[in-house]
C-alpha cells in the first residue's frame, strides 16, 4: 500500500526528489503547513528579509548555478511581492520555481484574510503557473514546474497551494518522466534546428566577408559557451556579447568586441551595423541592442538560432531561422563547415573586414577621464580598480543604472555565468539578493555586488540576510547621490532640468547602515583610498563589506545611442568626438 | 478595409484559429490574456469541449492589422496548455453560427417578419404581442445579410455566438469515409 503523507510533506518531498539544495523563503499563515515537515527535510532554508529577496536570490542561485531556484512564501501580499522577481526571470529566461500558499479551497473567492488571485496576477510573468485544487496532484504539479521551467527557453513558473491541499492527506508516488510529457500534450519544445538550415547557415558564414557573431544570454541557458568559442575560432570571427551574454565569451579574447548596444562601444555597435552577416545565437534583437529597427544592421543577413520559435522574424526577420538548442545548433554548423571546408569549400576573405574592425578598436576604446584632484571619484575608476584586483572566478551583479552599465563596460569578463544583471525587466535593487543567491550556489568564490545609491535602499535589507545565513557578499556602493541615468537623460534630453533624481548627499549613512546590518562598512573619497578599500573588502571572508564609493554625479555613460536613434548615430566619449568620422566609412 | 458590417465576415484583415487546448482551469484566462498583454485584437471567440477527453476547441476569429498572424500563432503555442492550432482558410472550411434576435413585428409588419425568417430558413422561437423573438443558424454571411434586412423593422436585442469552424473535407476524405461507412458494419443505426 502507498505511504500516505500530507500534502506538505509530499511538496517537500518532491522539492527534495528535483534535487532542490536551497530554499529562499518567508513563512506565513496559508504556508504555514509546509514549513513543518521542512524541519526535517535535508533541503536548506534561507529567510529573507522581503519576498521580492527570496525571489532575485533565487534568480541569482540559478543564474551562476544553471539549476532553479527555488523561493517559497505564503499567501496574498507575499505572493504579490513576488511578482517583480517572476517578470524579471521571465525576461532574462531565468529557471525558477515559486511556490505560493493560498487560503484553503473552499475560502477561495471569498476576500479571505490574505487572498489573493496569485495564478490570475502571475499568469502574464510566469511561463507557467497551476492551482492545485488536491493533495493528491501535488507531486505531478511540482514535477511539470521544474520540467516547464528547466527545459526549453527557460522561465518562471508557479505553484499555488491551498492551505487544506498542504493539509490533507495523499498517497505518495512521484511521476515518471514519460507521465510528465503525457501530462503536457502542448509542450514540447524543439531542441535539433532544421538540417536544411543549420547547413544553409554553414554555407552563409563561410560566404560572409564581414560576419559578426551576435552572442546572447541563450548561449548561456544553453550552456554553450565552449561550443561558440569553437565556432568564433574556427571561421575566425568577431563576437559582440549582449548584457546577457557578458563572460559568454571571454572579453580577452582577441576575437571579442565586447558589449554592443545603447551603450555598447562604438567598435561592437558599429560592426553589426556595417556586417553583412550577423550569426545570431540566443539573442533576441531587443531594442537596447538595435536602437532604432529599420535602420538596424541594415545590408546584413542573418541567421537567427532562438529556441523560442516566437522570437524567429518578432523583431528582424532572419535569413535562415534555425529553431533549436544553441549548444546543439553550434555542434552542427561546427560539424557542416569542418565538412564544406574538407569538402573543398574555400572560406571568402576576411582580411580587409579584420583590418578595418581592428582599426576602429584602436581609435575608439572604452575611455573616460581620471577625476581632477580633490575632485569626487570617477565611477568607471572604481569599477576598473575592483577588476584589477578581483579575485579568480568573482562574481559579480549589480543594479540597474549608471552602475550597471560602467561594470559591464569596465569589469572584464572571461568566464561564463559570473555576470549577473537585470537586463529584460531593469530592475532596481537586484543586485544585493541576487548576489546572495550567487553566494549560495558558489560559496566559494567571492560575489561582488556592484549598485548604486538608489539601487541599494531598493533592498539593502537583505544584508541582514547575507549576515545571518552567513553569506556574506561584497557591496561596491558607487555612490552619487543621484538616480544617475535619469539624471543624465535629463542632462541630454530635458535641457539639464533635474526634476526629481537628487536623492540626499547625507542621509542615509551608508557606513552606519551597513555597520548595523552586521557588515564591515568602508567610506571611500579619493582615488588612492579605492585599492586598498577593495583589497581589505577581498580580505574580509566572514561578513559582508559595503564600500560606499563618492562618485561624481555628473559622470555620463558613454557611448550611447538615444532612444530611437539609429545605431549609425552613436554618441561617443567626448574626447573622442573628433575621430566619430571614421565610423562612417 | 472592405469592412461590410461590424459583424464583416469579408473583411481582409480577419482570420480563424481554430485551437485544441488542454480544458483545465483558467485556460481561456490564458488565451484571452496573451492577447490583450500582446496587443491583439479578439473579432469573435467561441469555446466548447473537443471531441477528445480533456480538450477543448476554441475558435478565435483574429483581427492582424497590426500584427502578423504568424506571431499571434507562436505566441498562442507557447502556452503550455495550447496543444494544436490550425489556422482555417476560409475557402477550405465550413463556419457555422448561430444568431437569436427579438424584432419589432406589429400587426402591421408582422407577417413581412416571418415571411423573411421563412426565406432565411430561420425559426421563430418566441412570440408576443409587438415582439418575434428569431433565430437563424448558418454560415456567418448568411447572418449578416439576414441581420441587416431583420434591422429594417428594429432589432430590440440580439446576440450572436461568435463563429465555429472546421476544416473542408477534401473531396477524397468525403468518399473514403462514405465507402468506410458503406462497407462496415458498426451495428450503429445511421
Amino acid at each position: 500500500m502507498a505511504e500516505r503523507l500530507t500534502g506538505a510533506a509530499a511538496l517537500i518531498r518532491a522539492l527534495e526528489h528535483e534535487q532542490v539544495e536551497l530554499l529562499f523563503g518567508y513563512p506565513g499563515g496559508c504556508i504555514l503547513p509546509a514549513y513543518d515537515p521542512l524541519m526535517d527535510s535535508s533541503i536548506r532554508h534561507v529567510l529573507v528579509r522581503h519576498e521580492q529577496g527570496a525571489g532575485h536570490m533565487a534568480e541569482g542561485y540559478a543564474h551562476v548555478s544553471g539549476k532553479p531556484g527555488v523561493a517559497m512564501v505564503t499567501s496574498g501580499p507575499a505572493a504579490t511581492n513576488l511578482v517583480t522577481p517572476l517578470m524579471d526571470a521571465y525576461m532574462d529566461s531565468v529557471p525558477m520555481v515559486a511556490i505560493t500558499g493560498q487560503v484553503p479551497t473552499a475560502a477561495i473567492g471569498s476576500d479571505a484574510f490574505q487572498e489573493c488571485d496569485t495564478v490570475g496576477i502571475t499568469r502574464s510573468c510566469t511561463k507557467h503557473n497551476e492551482l492545485v485544487m488536491t493533495a493528491q496532484d501535488i507531486p505531478m504539479a511540482i514535477r511539470q514546474a521544474f520540467h516547464i521551467a528547466t527545459t526549453g527557453r527557460p522561465g518562471p513558473t508557479l505553484v499555488d497551494l491551498p492551505k487544506d491541499v498542504l493539509q490533507n492527506e495523499m498517497e505518495w508516488y512521484w511521476p515518471s518522466d514519460q507521465e510528465v510529457l503525457d501530462s503536457l500534450p502542448g509542450y514540447r519544445p524543439n531542441v535539433k534546428g532544421h538540417p536544411r538550415m543549420i547547413k544553409e547557415a554553414a554555407r552563409m558564414i563561410l560566404a560572409a566577408e564581414r560576419p559578426v557573431i551576435y552572442a546572447g544570454g541563450g548561449i548561456l541557458k544553453a550552456r554553450a559557451a565552449e561550443a561558440l568559442r569553437e565556432l568564433a575560432e574556427l571561421v575566425d570571427s568577431y563576437v559582440v556579447t549582449t548584457l546577457m551574454a557578458r563572460g559568454a565569451f571571454p572579453d580577452d579574447h582577441p576575437l571579442c568586441l565586447g558589449m554592443p548596444g545603447m551603450h555598447g562601444n562604438a567598435t561592437a555597435v558599429t560592426s553589426m551595423q556595417k556586417a553583412d552577416l550577423l550569426i545570431t545565437l540566443g539573442a533576441r534583437f531587443d531594442d537596447r541592442i538595435t536602437g532604432r529597427v529599420d535602420a538596424f544592421a541594415p545590408v546584413a543577413k542573418v541567421i537567427h538560432v532562438d529556441i523560442d520559435p516566437a522570437e524567429q522574424g518578432k523583431v528582424r526577420r532572419p535569413d535562415v531561422p534555425i529553431v533549436g538548442d544553441a549548444k546543439y545548433v553550434i555542434e552542427e554548423i561546427i560539424a557542416e563547415i569542418k565538412a564544406l571546408l574538407a569538402a573543398g569549400t574555400v572560406q571568402a576573405d576576411t582580411s580587409a573586414w579584420k583590418s578595418k574592425v581592428s582599426g576602429w578598436r584602436e581609435q575608439f576604446p572604452m575611455t573616460y577621464e581620471q577625476s581632477e584632484p580633490g575632485a569626487a571619484l570617477k565611477p568607471q575608476y572604481c569599477i576598473e580598480e575592483l577588476n584589477r584586483l578581483a579575485s579568480p572566478h568573482t562574481i559579480v551583479a549589480s543594479g540597474v543604472g549608471q552602475h550597471q552599465m560602467y561594470t559591464s563596460q569596465f569589469f572584464e569578463f572571461n568566464e561564463p555565468y559570473t555576470w549577473v544583471n537585470s537586463g529584460g525587466l531593469g530592475t532596481m535593487g537586484f543586485s544585493i539578493p541576487a548576489a546572495i543567491g550567487a553566494k549560495a550556489a558558489k560559496p566559494d568564490c567571492d560575489v561582488w555586488a556592484v549598485d548604486g545609491d538608489g539601487c541599494f535602499q531598493m533592498t539593502a535589507q537583505e544584508l541582514v540576510t547575507a549576515t545571518v545565513e552567513g553569506l556574506p557578499i561584497k557591496v561596491a556602493l558607487l555612490n552619487n547621490s543621484y538616480l544617475g541615468m535619469v539624471r543624465q537623460w535629463q542632462e541630454m534630453f530635458y535641457d539639464e532640468r533635474y526634476s526629481e533624481v537628487f536623492l540626499n548627499s547625507t542621509v542615509p549613512d551608508f557606513v552606519k547602515w551597513a555597520e548595523s546590518m552586521g557588515c564591515v562598512g568602508i567610506l571611500v573619497e579619493s582615488p588612492e583610498e579605492v585599492g586598498p578599500a577593495i583589497e581589505k573588502a577581498n580580505s574580509i571572508t566572514d561578513r559582508s563589506v559595503v564600500i560606499e564609493f563618492r562618485t561624481d554625479a555628473s559622470e555620463k555613460v558613454f557611448p550611447m545611442v538615444p532612444a530611437g536613434a539609429s545605431n549609425d548615430d552613436v554618441i561617443l566619449h567626448p574626447t573622442q568626438h573628433d575621430r566619430a568620422e571614421s565610423l562612417r566609412s | 478595409m472592405t469592412t461590410i458590417n461590424q459583424y464583416g465576415g469579408h473583411t481582409l484583415n480577419h482570420h480563424i484559429l481554430s485551437v485544441l487546448v488542454q480544458n483545465r482551469p483558467g485556460v481561456l484566462a490564458r488565451v484571452a490574456g496573451l492577447f490583450a498583454r500582446r496587443g491583439y485584437n479578439i473579432f469573435s471567440l467561441a469555446v466548447a469541449p473537443a471531441e477528445d477527453e480533456g480538450m477543448s476547441r476554441i475558435t478565435i476569429v483574429v483581427d492582424v492589422e497590426s500584427t502578423p498572424l504568424e506571431q499571434i500563432t507562436k505566441q498562442l503555442f507557447k502556452l503550455v496548455d495550447v496543444v494544436k492550432i490550425s489556422e482555417l482558410d476560409p475557402r477550405r472550411s465550413v463556419e457555422r453560427e448561430l444568431l437569436i434576435a427579438t424584432v419589432k413585428a406589429p400587426d402591421e409588419q408582422r407577417a413581412k417578419v416571418v415571411e423573411l425568417v421563412t426565406i432565411f430558413e430561420g425559426k421563430i422561437i418566441a412570440v408576443a404581442e409587438a415582439v418575434l423573438t428569431v433565430s437563424l443558424e448558418g454560415h456567418p454571411d448568411k447572418l449578416d445579410d439576414f441581420e441587416d434586412l431583420l434591422d429594417g423593422y428594429g432589432i430590440v436585442e440580439l446576440q450572436r455566438t461568435g463563429r465555429v469552424a472546421l476544416p473542408k473535407l477534401d473531396r477524397g476524405a468525403r468518399l473514403r469515409a462514405v465507402n468506410k461507412s458503406l462497407t462496415s458494419n458498426t451495428g450503429k443505426a445511421g
